[in-house]
């Protein structure tokens, strides 16, 4: 971005700090900010991390509701989180975060990280395997496809075959996996975009150029032989070992933690100078179908050692980026295949769930709590999920347009579809400022129905304002029942009726969003 | 231990491709050449366990790659009985046919040109990359048998190539030729080459006449074919004139197809040769019969002990491993040596000694030899029984296009770069090592990438069939370790086993029967797109990973 159009943006836009609905909006025309600016965005180097929670994470024991405490307290007597341990927000009431997650807990309340609640899709997957492959690849619950979004961001930004690159404008990997094989998420079109760092271990001998040990044999020898070449043909390996060359002291990671030693690495090769757009990081054992908690103490447990070990990961790795100077090219978000069910099953653990809450971070993240608690019902049966309040490719949008500063076009040939955008990462960061919508729409209800429980039919109503309304009715499966409005609308109050003389009784969710705003109403369908 | 003095194979042909040049790495020389622990095992029956292990190392060593199906259906047999099958020579195959349409000399498509009329020089050339895909087609459709595999090893040390010789029927009589001596008598698989109207034309025997011989054959017959150039070869220029002379006269009938002798070019002057071959004479021979000439020829050249040494030399280096010390020189090959010469030079008979020895199944000795193009190439094939498609039209396309890529990767059938073969076979001291380098290791990734993911040239590997050929693919555990198996020689160890299965496999989740209920909804109901693709999407994963290793490499 040119320095002239920044100012010409900032002018209006310098704003005193204020607070709406746990958003605070920063004083884009802080002389700190500017300084960072002319730096940061001109030579776009923006990088996003993902952090990939493997096995399903308990969303409603890592973002708790405190608004709702009684209903989630009953929901899960055995493993919930006492309520004066949750951690609270800076100037955020209705939800706190899990006790092992003092880490992220300063970066919100330094304004540096943002949490979006119930994260989905509609009609979810609850296979570990097919659902990691929607995550990855953002496609819909019923649509296979071949191709991962961050691929075919790339594809976008880096057009050409892949044998086309390194090149002498791109000489950089423009994907990095670290800890397993390039991830479906980078699959372009034709062929992947991703190198993958195998482990930690396998990082350092290479940076090192040390081989693993072979054995004293005629096989080890040509074992040796192989892998030596196999070393000088990583198109990749220069630039890697060149980035890393530059950072010769990193700040402290907690020991023991797969996902810090990983970032280590993330943080070296950013502040290296290396120009990868796209890392992925991963760690596992979220599956958490029993003993979750200890039973004495529920702040503590295995899901308590994996949230602190994501959480001290992450924020020794703002910390150590901050120290190398390079925080500000970093956006880094957590998400996992899916959450879990609200109720708790009596192993200690919980099964197979739904949406969840993503966490992103960053300097130029907007620090916020999107979305409400997830409706939690009075008498929960095992089969109830948090409803989504989001779309996990709203977030991908958000994050390609606001942090890559991908255009329109560009953004529906990724993703497939228009996506609802987000107020993740502040303006500046592509040079656009638009004045942050006004959510604070919890005296208002933009959606009802009535009556409410109801037999057969139900009147629902809803109050919209500019640009597509969107309205979806999901079960308590998550499944998408039936998409009754999305289109625009002039500015008033509507109503329909919603005929659910055929569907089974129980829980339904009216889904609304307008531009930014979303709102879940529930529904009680009953004999 | 003192090593024995690597033997120079044939000084001339000692330098290097150029490609190869610019591609070796410099750093290979740095390389620490530490001892390699060596063994003393020899040519003893081998008694030890026979067990799955020992059947895929001797599969992977004598056919392309271990098939899985090979495998189950020699598992319950014993030692001897498997080696007495894979050294079963098979039929004649199908002879090739005329996949590129139009025809000069009237074959008509999908007939065989190989008895027909010469074509002119394109017609020559595309008739050859026919030849080149049928033949990649009988090494991806070879039975459990060495036969094969021996087509390519004649062919490795009795070279002749297509682009010098340009006779299609002629190159493709030569592979014949192999073919019915592959594991018959070497003597008489020599004789048969030596009069081979393919090899005739491409060293000059159909030139060669009285008067003014032409050595090239003759020179070659002693220092690449028979007695070779070991430290105990002591032939003479001498021995090679004489040799030519013995030669004069042969020459080649392109309507027939044959070689023939034409008596009034053959010298008819006595043959002397030296103390190294005994003094013999051969005296010369009028009329027909000087073509019986080269019968003594023969028979004084193969009563020299050094022809079973050098072969043995070059089978083991082809079968087992390149580096020959002193032990193994003294403890196989010197009495394989013997067991050739006093079977009267019975391939099979040597074969089958080196194949239940001692020193063949010494662990030392396996898991070792680096594979050779056509070895990656078909063996991936055949071990993930890739099909190929069953017009002839698109299947000769698809062997054509396998065959180019082991052309890139530096074997071209039918055209080793020098008639000394593939260097990888003799030119110390890196041997097979010359067929990895930084311009190979990639060429056979990005192989091995294509089949097992989109496809390469609409070729594919379909890892659902493969894994359910395996004993038991529900559970991840026997599924990587079965894999292995039969993809890998070199033992992995448990990490890296447990790495394959949680982190590749399993992508990350930690509860097998996850991979389990998705395995057997696929066995279930194949119909369900979405199960399906995840379950090939994991298997593609795993493979594509296990084939990018450099163990991968080894057989």
């Amino acid at each position: 971005m040119k320095r002239r159009d920044f100012l010409k943006y900032t002018a209006p836009a310098a704003i005193l700090p204020t607070i709406i609905n746990g958003f605070s909006i920063k004083a884009f025309g802080s002389s700190p900010m500017l300084a960072a600016l002319s730096g940061a965005a001109a030579d776009n180097d923006h990088v996003l991390v993902m952090i990939q929670l493997t096995g399903g994470n308990d969303g409603l024991n890592m973002v708790i509701p405190l608004d709702i405490y009684g209903k989630y307290q009953s929901a899960r007597t055995n493993i919930a989180i006492p309520e004066g341990k949750v951690l609270r927000l800076d100037n955020y009431l209705k939800s706190g975060l899990h006790p092992a997650m003092k880490g992220v807990q300063q970066l919100y309340n330094e304004g540096k990280a943002s949490i979006i609640q119930s994260v989905g899709y509609p009609s979810p997957n609850f296979s570990h395997f097919r659902a990691t492959d929607i995550w990855l690849t953002g496609s819909d619950s019923n649509e296979i496809l071949t191709s991962g979004w961050g691929g075919r961001y790339l594809d976008t930004k880096y057009p050409g075959p892949q044998d086309s690159y390194p090149n002498a404008d791109n000489p950089d990997p423009l994907a990095i996996q670290i800890g397993s094989i390039v991830s479906p998420a980078f699959q372009g079109a034709d062929a992947s975009r991703g190198m993958a760092i195998t482990s930690a271990t396998d990082f350092y001998n290479l940076i090192d150029g040390v081989m693993d040990p072979v054995p004293n044999t005629k096989a080890g020898k040509e074992l040796e032989y192989i892998r030596m070449i196999a070393k000088q043909t990583n198109s990749y390996e220069k630039a890697i070992k060149a980035a890393a060359s530059k950072v010769t002291s990193q700040g402290p990671y907690p020991a023991n933690n797969n996902l810090a030693d990983q970032l280590k690495i993330v943080a070296r090769l950013v502040a290296g100078g290396l120009k990868t757009r796209m890392y992925m990081v991963s760690t596992g054992g979220f599956d958490t179908h029993a003993s979750q908690t200890e039973s004495g103490d529920t702040t503590t447990g295995g899901h308590a050692k994996l949230l602190g070990g994501v959480s001290d990961a992450i924020k020794a790795f703002m910390d150590d980026l901050k120290g190398l100077k390079a925080s500000r090219r970093v956006v880094g978000m957590t998400f996992s295949e899916f959450g879990r069910r609200i109720k708790s099953n009596f192993s200690m653990g919980t099964d197979h769930g739904a949406a969840a809450p993503m966490i992103v971070f960053g300097d130029y993240v907007n620090q916020g709590v999107l979305g409400n608690s997830p409706a939690i019902p009075d008498n929960t049966s095992v089969a109830d999920n948090v409803p989504m309040q989001y779309d996990f490719r709203s977030v991908y949008a958000s994050i390609l347009e606001q942090w890559f500063c991908v255009d329109q076009t560009d953004l529906n040939k990724i993703l497939q579809k228009d996506y609802q955008r987000l107020p993740l990462i502040s303006g500046v960061a592509c040079g656009v400022i638009t004045g942050l919508p006004d959510l604070n729409t919890d005296d208002k209800k933009l959606i009802i129905n009535s009556p409410n429980p109801f037999t057969s039919a139900t009147t629902i109503t809803y109050i919209t304002g500019n640009g597509n309304t969107m309205i979806q009715i999901f079960d308590t499966m998550g499944r998408l029942v039936s998409v009754p409005v999305n289109k625009i609308h002039t500015p008033g109050t509507y109503t329909f009726t919603f005929d659910a003389e055929y569907l089974p009784n129980g829980v339904y969710y009216a889904r609304f969003q307008n531009g930014a705003v979303q709102q879940v109403r529930p529904m009680l369908k009953v004999k | 231990m003192a090593e024995l003095k690597a033997i120079p194979l044939s000084q001339p042909y000692r330098f290097m491709d150029r490609r190869q040049f610019l591609t070796l790495s410099p750093a290979r020389n740095a390389r620490n050449s530490k001892a390699v622990a060596r063994t003393a095992t020899g040519l003893t029956p081998y008694t030890g366990a026979w067990g799955i292990q020992q059947l895929i190392h001797l599969l992977k060593r004598t056919t392309f790659g271990a098939t899985p199906d090979n495998i189950n259906a020699l598992k319950g047999l014993g030692m001897q009985q498997v080696v007495d099958i894979l050294l079963t020579a098979q039929a004649d195959p199908t002879p090739p046919v005329n996949n590129y349409g139009s025809d000069s000399t009237g074959v008509a498509p999908g007939a065989s040109w190989v008895r027909a009329a010469q074509g002119d020089e394109m017609l020559e050339r595309k008739r050859i990359d026919s030849y080149k895909a049928w033949w990649v087609g009988q090494m991806l459709n070879q039975q459990a048998s060495i036969h094969e595999k021996m087509v390519l090893f004649w062919h490795n040390h009795f070279v002749t190539e297509t682009t010098m010789v340009n006779d299609s029927r002629f190159i493709y009589q030569y592979n014949l030729t192999l073919r019915h001596y592959a594991m018959g008598n070497f003597k008489a698989l020599t004789k048969a080459v030596t009069l081979d109207p393919c090899m005739l034309v491409y060293l000059n025997g159909y030139l060669n006449s009285k008067g003014a011989a032409d050595e090239n054959y003759a020179r070659e017959l002693h220092e690449l074919f028979t007695v070779g150039k070991g430290p105990d070869s002591h032939y003479t220029e001498d021995d090679v004139r004489a040799t030519a002379r013995v030669l004069t006269g042969f020459r080649v009938d392109r309507t027939a197809i044959v070689s023939t002798f034409n008596t009034t070019q053959h010298d008819i002057t006595n043959k002397q040769f030296s103390g190294f071959y005994g003094n013999k004479v051969i005296s010369g021979q009028t009329g027909p019969d000087g073509a019986a000439e080269v019968d003594s020829l023969l028979d004084i050249i193969f009563a020299q002990p050094e022809v079973a040494k050098f072969i043995c030399r070059k089978l083991y280096r082809f079968f087992v491993y390149y580096d020959i010390d002193q032990a193994t020189e003294a403890n196989v090959i010197l009495p394989l040596a013997d067991i050739f010469r006093s079977s009267g030079y019975d391939i099979k008979v040597t074969l089958n000694a080196l194949f239940t020895s001692e020193h063949f199944f010494d662990p030392l000795n396996m898991a070792c030899l680096i594979k050779s193009p056509v070895d990656f190439c078909i063996g991936m094939c055949r071990e993930f029984g890739v099909t190929f498609p069953t017009d002839y039209t698109t299947q000769y396309q698809r062997w054509g296009d396998l065959h180019n890529a082991m052309a890139v990767m530096l074997q071209n059938l039918g055209d080793p770069p020098l008639v000394a073969g593939w260097e990888a076979y003799y030119q110390e001291p890196a041997y097979h090592e010359l067929w990895i380098n930084t311009a190979t290791l990639p060429r056979r990734n990005q192989l091995s990438d294509g089949m097992i993911t989109a496809g390469y040239k609409n070729v594919k590997i379909d890892p659902l069939a493969f894994a359910d050929k395996l004993s038991n693919p529900g559970d991840p555990v026997a599924l990587v370790n079965d894999s292995l198996d039969i993809l890998y020689r070199v033992g992995v160890s448990d990490n890296v086993k447990t790495f394959l299965k949680d982190t590749i496999l399993l992508a990350g989740q930690s509860t097998n029967g996850y991979w389990t209920s998705a395995w057997n909804t696929y066995k279930s109901n194949p119909g369900d797109a979405a199960n399906t693709k995840e379950v090939t999407n994991h298997l593609q994963a795993l493979y594509k990973y296990i084939m990018n290793l450099s163990e991968y490499q080894l057989s």
